[in-house]
């Protein structure tokens, strides 16, 4: 059985430590939050200019001058704190961020991610997602293993790149995977989703991996 | 020196002009400043330039000004929610020009502190970086990003005083503060308006040098563009939960 995008949201979750500065991106990566472990301290970035993100406001609470990177409505904590654009963004690009989780279009086996646009169509813009994988410490995907029966983990990435060698990890519903980014050690299955083959993972991944000794199911 | 003016109309004569670079601060519908939008518009001036994170969404923020086909061109991060958008730039009747969002905050940040260029490591090996200087650094590739100021910039503050010092209220502060440093000239809305001293100096966000003219606008009508709410429930949800509604 794959993993539902609650499944992989709660295996993201998994890469988080106490004390982490998180930011989360639109989609799946959002619910991680719904899974952080009890008793585990962990502040969420939201790069429009606040530290320790609170959960979205109950009716009549709502404030137009408090929401999320997603323009969504949220709330206050005591761990709370405010800043520039300019200020969020040089917390992203020095590297004081610990881990950012966001979806993508296409992960190739070398890191390069590709999440931003699709030649010949309208093209909305990258927001903040080439900031925060060119400069978060560690950058997770988590991301639906293939679209319309076309991979999305490839040799190399045929749409434009949002990074170039940026992605740690990449969650899928049918496993999750390594890169060595920064050795050119490539990518490595590290965990097969309940009842998922190795002959079924490899018949939809494009991009050539290792498979880990210490292979998890 | 009065920076006060009376109305939108009067703090903005005379600073006006066809072809001109205009920064507004606001990320989304959060922060912007739209009584100073409006007067734009009744000013009728055209080509402009805007240096702005988003482009509004259909008929509020800088939709008004994409609506009454005022903008030539956008420089912006995300432009995902405005269909008057999209449909001007399939017709080629509009610019844009992106630039990651950290590159954009820190290329305003740079050109109002007189820093021309700068190197970043966001966009190496992407398109972003086509054409522009890539530089080793300690081992890493940076590119070369240009510092970026404008004629005029157009902020939102909560409160303002009247030497133009301004304080901003949660996340409607985003470009708001870099921008009133970029700007030629620089002209706040404020929904607060205090007399000097009536501001903790501690709390002050941009100092008055900064801005030029300030106007009071203590019926700001403020949009939210996604209502996400939960549910009452007896114990509180963990920080940051939520599901999409």
């Amino acid at each position: 059985m794959p993993w539902t995008r609650e499944q992989m949201a709660e295996r993201a979750a998994k890469e988080l430590r106490d004390g982490f500065y998180v930011n989360l991106g639109i989609g799946i990566p959002t619910l991680v939050s719904n899974f952080i472990p009890a008793g585990m301290s962990v502040q969420l970035q939201s790069e429009n200019g606040m530290l320790g993100t609170g959960p979205f406001p109950f009716a009549g609470e709502e404030d137009a001058d408090l929401i999320n990177a997603g323009k969504q409505t949220v709330t206050e904590l005591p761990t709370t704190s405010y800043f520039s654009s300019a200020d969020s963004f040089a917390m992203i690009r020095g590297g004081h961020i610990d881990i950012a989780i966001l979806g993508a279009m296409q992960v190739a086996e070398n890191g390069d991610l590709a999440n931003w646009m699709i030649p010949g169509k309208m093209i909305k813009g990258m927001g903040g997602a080439m900031d925060l994988v060119g400069g978060v410490k560690k950058v997770v995907v988590v991301m639906e293993h293939s679209a319309k029966n076309e991979a999305k983990l490839l040799h190399r990435c045929s749409l434009p790149l949002t990074g170039a060698g940026v992605v740690d990890m990449v969650i899928t519903d049918l496993g999750v995977f390594t890169i060595d980014k920064k050795h050119g050690g490539g990518m490595t299955l590290i965990e097969l989703a309940p009842a998922v083959t190795l002959d079924e993972i490899r018949s939809k991944t494009a991009a050539s991996f290792k498979v880990a000794n210490t292979l998890r199911r | 020196m009065n920076k006060v003016y009376a109305d939108a109309r009067s703090a903005l004569a005379g600073l006006l002009k066809d072809g001109m670079t205009i920064m507004a601060g606001g990320f989304g519908l959060c922060g912007i400043p739209e009584t100073l939008i409006l007067a734009i518009r009744d000013a009728g001036v055209r080509n402009l330039t805007v240096v702005s994170n988003n482009a509004g969404i259909d008929g509020v923020g800088l939709g008004i000004l994409l609506d009454s086909r005022q903008i030539k061109k956008m420089i912006s991060s995300y432009v995902g929610e405005n269909k008057m958008f999209a449909q001007q730039f399939l017709a080629g009747e509009l610019e844009i020009e992106f630039n990651p969002q950290g590159t954009l905050a820190e290329r305003i940040r740079a050109g109002g502190a007189g820093i021309p260029a700068f190197f970043t490591r966001t966009g190496v090996g992407t398109t972003i970086a086509e054409g522009k200087d890539v530089r080793e650094f300690d081992g890493e590739r940076y590119v070369m990003e240009r510092g970026l100021v404008a004629d005029l910039s157009i902020v939102h503050a909560y409160r303002g005083d009247s030497e133009g010092n301004l304080a901003y209220r949660k996340t409607a502060r985003n470009f708001n503060p870099v921008m009133a440093t970029a700007g030629k000239v620089t002209v706040a809305e404020v929904e607060q308006l205090v007399k000097a001293g009536d501001i903790n100096p501690d709390h002050i966000v941009t100092p008055g040098i900064y801005v030029q003219r300030l106007i009071h606008v203590p019926n700001a009508v403020k949009h939210i563009e996604q209502r996400t709410l939960r549910k009452r429930q007896p114990a509180d949800a963990p920080a940051g939960a939520g599901v999409e509604v």
